[in-house]
């Protein structure tokens, strides 16, 4: 593959995408995935007992492509996310002190207990917010890479969404104006294979997301989703084309959902194939990133199992902060809604 | 100030052209509104001024447009962004009433959203029932949008400005029926604060709180009433969201008697709460019931005849003024 992607559809990362990886990177990526991994199964736990309102969209299984993606770009970098977007917040560099107490709708939330889990933001990391309208965030990334290219900062924006949402009209008119305007933009395709319960083949009649690219003139690549070092080599490629001032990359990540669309416990209605769900967890992103780690030499098992007790301290350490967080006062209930 | 006579758009233009120079992170984007100067011409001369960085045509697609300004403006920009007719804000409504609206506090104050939104409202130019609609009240009812209707060359001039530095989204309507309206226009830059009413005349007998375009037809009717005897006070909101309550409550005070004027349907109408907010907080000074002039709930027809009937007018509005002063 060369360096500048022809404006058509291409398969998989660049040739040679894995040489050259080190180890820091191998340990990076694993330790952004494990941490939106545990937090998603501590959160949803929470939920499910009781001690936590509200629902949530929980990101596990696709831990991949918000790792590879977010190691490629910086806190100047904006993304917008989903209503599946715990897993974005966390690989952008969010900490989990806010993010539970914002689950928890405590004042010293990312959002001061006004958000909640769909709406968790982090400006000082560059994450514009989770959007809990599908498609709602993909206009507001063009905005933010607009405002990189008015201010020749440099910057790039990211999109995350899912493979239900490019059926809808914002997607469509943003990669449309992006592509006119050359936006320094990745347009992010989760492809997990399911409209909320209603399966890709239900709701399009492509195979592939990324050959939408072609409508708009614009790169499309398609990319393992489940591999991180995949999604980053496509990633940097397409961040490398935004910053030459060339325009916006559509990338599909064909990755996969381990649990429902909402909730942790299993499905409550049979739209999967067990057997599916099993072959996709046969291919588990954070597994396969320790089986290359492992294999090269890179990092040893007991690198893996720092991060995850790292990550275990964390997290009880964060859900202890928002428990004992101060509970927001009704009597401010009007603030905030405008800018005085 | 020195001031001069200008037209309605011109005074717009006017304001934008005085912006853009003097805040380089305005920027303007809508469909024509570059190499056309926008379809009413209220952007002339902007995209030989600042060039096709700051004033740029975009393809048909207002959810991109709106979502492009609200990112933008998140970012620290100051986005104007134009939707031709009000009537097509309904393609980018997802991006206004939950993007732009909500995100300074469902973030927990943590972005503002300082974009502005320009179109055209307005009937009376058998535009039929798509490129005719005031829709205001819609906008009104969402916590975190401020929407401004300037009625005066003055105020188009004030009003864009005023929205412009807003650190809030605010959909600035204008009025195509009143472009070529005329009046006068200080040459310096000048802004009008969202949220504070023009007293456009003031009476004894009755207050008409008159909105947008209709503020022409009733200053009209108070000069007809005055001829019959009755001291009518014209009240211009200027802006719908922030209302400024108090300017109209004070004036229901002094005259006992209101009247509420708008083009948008009656049903549901700014006008259905100015008058619970006056009755709520001057029930005791009132000597006739609150009443309203607006659009019967119908879409606006196409037919001159139809929509003569359709928008309210000085005649009816004298009319009405009269029913409440006769009846106490």
């Amino acid at each position: 593959m060369t360096e500048t992607l022809a404006p058509n559809v291409t398969y998989g990362p660049p040739e040679g995408y894995a040489a050259g990886v080190t180890r820091e990177l191998v340990l990076d990526l694993h330790r952004r995935m494990v941490r939106i991994r545990m937090f998603e199964e501590s959160a949803g736990k929470l939920v499910e007992s009781g001690d936590m309102p509200g629902f949530l969209h929980l990101y596990v299984g696709q831990e991949a492509v918000a790792a590879g993606v977010m190691s490629v770009l910086d806190d100047v970098d904006q993304i917008t996310s989903t209503h599946r977007g715990h897993g974005h917040a966390i690989a952008k560099g969010a900490e989990f002190r806010p993010m539970f107490a914002e689950l928890y709708g405590k004042t010293t939330g990312y959002c001061k207990g006004r958000g909640g889990s769909m709406h968790i933001v982090d400006m000082n990391r560059g994450m514009l917010g989770a959007n809990a309208i599908v498609g709602g965030g993909i206009p507001i990334a063009i905005g933010a890479a607009f405002a990189a290219q008015y201010r020749g900062d440099g910057s790039v924006a990211a999109s995350f969404f899912g493979d239900g949402a490019t059926n809808i009209g914002a997607f469509h008119e943003s990669v449309n104006m992006a592509a006119v305007w050359d936006l320094p933009v990745l347009f992010i395709c989760e492809n997990n294979g399911y409209a909320e319960f209603t399966a890709q083949g239900n709701h399009m009649r492509l195979d592939d997301i990324a050959e939408r690219a072609n409508s708009y003139g614009i790169p499309g690549v398609v990319v393992d989703g489940m591999d991180a070092l995949a999604v980053r080599a496509v990633a940097k490629v397409a961040v490398d084309r935004a910053k030459r001032g060339e325009g916006p990359t559509l990338i599909e990540a064909k990755t996969y959902r381990y649990f429902d669309h909402q909730g942790i416990k299993g499905m409550r209605i049979p739209y999967r194939d067990p057997a599916e769900v099993e072959a996709w967890k046969e291919r588990d992103a954070i597994r396969l990133l320790e089986v290359i780690g492992t294999e090269r030499g890179l990092a040893t098992p007991e690198d893996f199992a720092a991060i995850l007790a790292q990550t275990e301290t964390d997290i009880a350490d964060a859900i202890e902060f928002a428990r004992s967080s101060p509970d927001p006062d009704p009597a401010d209930i009007l603030d905030d809604v405008y800018t005085v | 100030m020195n001031t001069r006579e200008l037209t309605y758009v011109k005074a717009f233009n006017e304001g934008m052209h005085q912006i853009m120079a003097e805040d380089p992170d305005v920027f303007l984007i809508g469909e024509d509104v570059a190499g056309y100067g926008g379809v009413f011409h209220m952007f002339d001369g902007l995209l030989t001024t600042f060039g096709d960085k700051r004033v740029k045509d975009t393809p048909i697609a207002e959810q991109a447009i709106i979502g492009l300004g609200v990112g933008a403006a998140a970012r620290g920009l100051r986005p104007v962004c134009d939707l031709m007719f009000m009537d097509f804000i309904g393609v980018a409504m997802d991006q206004i009433f939950n993007q732009a609206a909500k995100m300074k506090y469902m973030f927990g104050g943590a972005v503002s959203v300082p974009l502005t939104i320009t179109t055209a409202g307005g009937a009376g130019m058998s535009a039929a029932a798509q490129h005719s609609q005031s829709l205001e009240a819609w906008l009104a009812h969402i916590p975190g949008l401020k929407v401004a209707m300037p009625a005066s060359p003055y105020d188009a001039k004030g009003l864009i400005v005023g929205a412009i530095r807003d650190d809030n989204p605010v959909i600035v309507v204008l009025n195509k029926k009143m472009l070529g309206v005329k009046g006068p226009v200080p040459e310096e830059l000048y802004s009008i604060p969202l949220g504070v009413a023009n007293i456009v005349c003031e009476g004894d007998d009755v207050t008409i709180v008159a909105i947008g375009r209709m503020v022409i037809e009733a200053t009209k009717a108070a000069q007809a009433l005055g001829e019959q005897g009755i001291s009518a006070e014209v009240i211009d909101p200027r802006t719908v969201q922030p209302l400024d309550i108090d300017t109209i409550v004070t004036s229901a005070k002094k005259t006992n008697r209101v009247l509420i004027v708008h083009e948008a349907v009656q049903f549901g109408g700014i006008g259905a709460e100015i008058s619970s907010q006056v009755q709520e907080s001057a029930f005791d000074y009132l000597d006739a019931p609150v009443t309203r002039l607006a659009a019967p709930f119908a879409p606006v027809p196409y037919a001159p005849i139809l929509e003569n009937a359709y928008v309210p007018d000085a005649a009816r509005i004298v009319a009405a003024a009269r029913q409440l002063v006769e009846r106490s």
